[in-house]
C-alpha cells in the first residue's frame, strides 16, 4: 500500500497572531512553526498502518523551503520520502491543484490531509483533490480501518458520528480521534538520525495560479473588560443576560 | 446570473441555520440586483424558505439521497446550479456542507471562500469578510472567478425576514451510485449539537471528573443547551470527543457560551471565539478565560452551577 500524507507547515497553537506589510503578512517573527495538528493525526495513523499492515508513506508539502524543518520532522517520525513542491502556498486552491498534478503522474492507494489547516482554516485541500481527481473522499475522519482492500471509517457529523465503508484509492481529511493525542510521537534521536539520510526531494510547481486572494488581515476588536457578577448575586447575572446581553 | 444556495434539512425539516442561509442569499441577490434560488433535498416544510425572501425553491425527491452522501448530493447542487446559470453559490458551515463544499468547488472550477461572515463589501472582484488563524483574526478575501462558492459562518449573519411566495419546481438529477456507504450513524438522541444549539454549556478540568457531569447537565437542560467540553476533559476520556470544543475541537459560534471550570487556554479560547456572549464560571480569579468573557463569577463551580440552575427554572416558568 502506498500512502501520501499532506503535511501544512503552520503556526504553532500558542502562536500570538500578528501582522505585518500594512497588514498583509503574518508576522514570522519568533512563531514556531508545527506540522499542522490535523495532519500529525492522519501521519500518525498512516505509521500505524506501516507499522501492523506494511505501506510505503510519503509525506508532501507545497512550500518554501523554510517548510523543509517540518518535512524532516515528519521523516523522522517515520515517513519513507517527503517531496516538497517549491511554491508559495497561497490558497487551498493552489495547493490542491499542485498535488493533485503531482497524484495524477505519481499514484497513491490513500491520501491523508487534515480536515483543514489551523492557521487560514480553509478547509478544501483534501475535497479539492478529491474532486479535482475523482477519488473518493471523507473528511472529519475520526477512524481508519484498512483490510483486503476495504475501508472502514467514521467520520464526525453534527451531534454524533456516522460510520462508512469504501475502498481504495480514497482521500480523508483527518482530525483528532485518528490516534489519540498520546499516541502522536515526538521524534526520537535514531529518528532524527534516520531522517537525514532520507531523501526530500524538491519539485517545481506545476503552471497553475490561485484563484482567491488575501487583501487585509484585521485582529479582533479589544474585548471591553469583563463584568464580574457576586457568586451570591445569580439573579443579576440573569438580569444581565435578559436584558443587556439578550440572551436568555 | 443568479445566487443559489443548499437548504439543509432533518428529518424532512429544514433545518434552523437553512433561515440564516437563505436571509444571507436573498440579500447577497438583492446586492446583486439579482434573484435567489434554493436547492431542498427530501424536504417537506418548504414554503417557510418564502419568509425570507426566496421566490425559488428547487425540490429534489430521491431516495438515493435519503442519507446524506457529500458525492450525490454536491452532484445535485452542481446539476442545479448548472440549469439556472448560477454563478455565486451560498452553503452554511456545517459539517456536512464543509465536506461537500471542495467538491462542488472542483466540479464547477469555483473559488471556494468559507468561514464567511459578512455580504460582500465589494462585489467586482468579490471581496468577503471571512475568519482566519481560527477566530484569532480576520481577513478581507476576494476572487475573480467566475464561479465563486461562499461558506456562511453559522449564526454570524442572522435572520433577514422578507416574506414572498415561493414557486416551487420539481428539479431531476442524474445520480450514479456512490463507492461510499453509510453504515451506521450514532446521534445523541434528543439532545441539541454544538452546531446547532443556542446556547452551549461547556466544562473543564474544574469539574474534576466525569461524575460530577450531572451538574453540567441539568443546567444545559433547562436552558435548551448543547453540552461541550474542553480538551484535557475529552482527552481524558471523561467526555466522548465530540463535545470537545477549541481549535483542535468542533468550532463553537453560538449566542451564549458558559464555561465552567475552565482556564481558557489559548486554543481552547480560538475555537470558542464566534461566540456573542461568554459566561466564565471559575474558582480561580486569574483563569485567563476571564479576560475574553462578557460576565464572570470567581467562586466554586459545585456551589455556582446547582444555584444558578435552581434560579434559572424559576426564571423559565416565570417567562414561559
Amino acid at each position: 500500500m502506498k500512502i501520501l500524507v499532506c503535511i501544512s507547515h503552520v503556526p504553532d497553537t500558542t502562536s500570538k497572531i500578528n501582522f505585518v506589510e500594512s497588514d498583509t503578512k503574518f508576522d514570522v517573527q519568533g512563531v514556531q512553526f508545527v506540522i499542522n495538528p490535523n495532519d500529525e493525526f492522519g501521519l500518525t495513523r498512516a505509521m500505524w498502518l506501516k507499522e501492523n499492515q506494511g505501506a510505503l508513506v510519503d509525506v508532501i508539502n507545497v512550500g518554501l523551503q523554510t517548510s523543509e524543518s517540518t518535512l524532516r520532522k515528519a521523516l523522522a517520525i517515520g515517513a519513507d520520502r517527503a517531496i516538497r513542491i517549491n511554491a508559495e502556498p497561497t490558497d487551498g486552491y493552489f495547493v490542491a491543484k499542485q498535488i493533485a498534478e503531482f497524484v495524477k503522474e505519481n499514484p497513491y492507494d490513500l491520501i491523508i490531509a487534515g480536515r483543514e489547516s489551523i492557521d487560514y482554516n480553509g478547509a478544501m485541500v483534501p475535497g479539492l483533490i478529491a474532486g479535482f481527481l475523482d477519488i473518493d473522499y471523507v473528511t472529519n475522519c475520526t477512524k481508519l480501518d484498512i483490510e483486503n482492500g476495504k475501508v472502514i471509517l467514521d467520520r464526525e457529523i453534527d451531534g454524533g458520528k456516522e460510520t462508512l465503508s469504501g475502498s481504495l484509492p480514497l482521500i480523508i481529511g483527518g482530525q483528532k480521534g485518528l490516534v489519540e493525542e498520546n499516541d502522536l510521537r515526538i521524534p526520537n534521536m535514531r529518528g532524527i538520525m534516520q531522517a537525514r539520510q532520507k531523501p526530500l526531494d524538491t519539485l517545481e510547481p506545476f503552471n497553475f495560479s490561485p484563484n482567491t486572494s488575501t487583501l487585509k488581515f484585521h485582529k479582533p476588536e479589544p474585548k471591553q473588560a469583563v463584568k464580574l457578577i457576586d457568586a451570591d448575586n445569580l439573579d443579576e447575572l440573569i438580569n444581565l443576560l435578559q436584558n443587556e446581553a439578550k440572551v436568555l | 446570473m443568479a445566487v443559489i444556495t443548499y437548504i439543509e434539512s432533518s428529518n424532512g425539516k429544514i433545518k434552523k441555520s437553512g433561515f440564516e442561509l437563505a436571509s444571507y442569499a436573498s440579500e447577497l441577490a438583492k446586492q446583486m440586483n439579482s434573484s435567489a434560488i434554493a436547492v431542498t433535498i427530501n424536504c417537506s416544510n418548504i414554503k417557510e424558505i418564502g419568509k425570507y425572501g426566496i421566490e425559488k425553491v428547487l425540490k429534489i425527491n430521491n431516495d438515493l439521497l435519503n442519507e446524506f452522501n457529500a458525492k450525490l448530493y454536491s452532484d445535485v447542487i452542481v446539476q442545479a446550479s448548472n440549469n439556472f446559470d448560477c454563478n455565486r453559490i451560498v452553503l452554511s458551515s456545517s459539517s456536512d456542507s464543509k465536506y461537500l463544499a471542495p467538491l462542488v468547488a472542483a466540479k464547477l472550477e469555483a473559488s471556494y471562500l468559507n468561514n464567511v461572515i459578512s455580504l460582500p463589501s465589494n462585489l467586482n472582484p468579490l471581496t468577503v469578510k471571512r475568519t482566519a488563524f481560527t477566530n484569532k483574526a480576520f481577513s478581507d478575501c476576494c476572487s475573480s472567478s467566475a464561479k465563486i462558492i461562499i461558506g456562511l459562518s453559522n449564526n454570524s449573519f442572522g435572520l433577514v425576514e422578507n416574506s414572498v411566495s415561493v414557486i416551487e419546481e420539481d428539479f431531476k438529477v442524474n445520480l450514479v451510485n456512490s463507492n461510499l456507504s453509510v453504515k451506521s450513524t450514532e446521534k445523541s438522541s434528543g439532545k441539541v449539537s454544538i452546531a446547532d444549539a443556542d446556547i452551549v454549556v461547556s466544562a473543564g478540568r474544574g469539574m474534576k471528573g466525569p461524575e460530577n457531569w450531572n451538574l453540567i447537565e441539568d443546567l444545559a437542560n433547562t436552558l435548551g443547551a448543547a453540552t461541550a467540553c474542553s480538551k484535557p476533559v475529552s482527552d481524558m476520556g471523561w467526555r466522548p470527543h465530540s463535545e470537545h470544543v477549541g481549535q483542535t475541537g468542533k468550532p463553537v459560534a453560538t449566542n451564549l457560551y458558559i464555561a465552567i471550570g475552565i482556564s481558557g487556554a489559548i486554543q481552547h479560547l480560538a475555537g470558542i471565539n464566534s461566540s456573542k456572549i461568554k459566561v466564565v464560571i471559575n474558582n480561580d480569579p486569574e483563569a485567563p478565560f476571564f479576560k475574553a468573557a462578557d460576565y464572570g463569577i470567581v467562586g466554586d463551580a459545585f456551589e455556582v452551577v446547582p444555584k444558578l440552575n435552581e434560579k434559572l427554572k424559576e426564571f423559565k416558568l416565570q417567562n414561559s
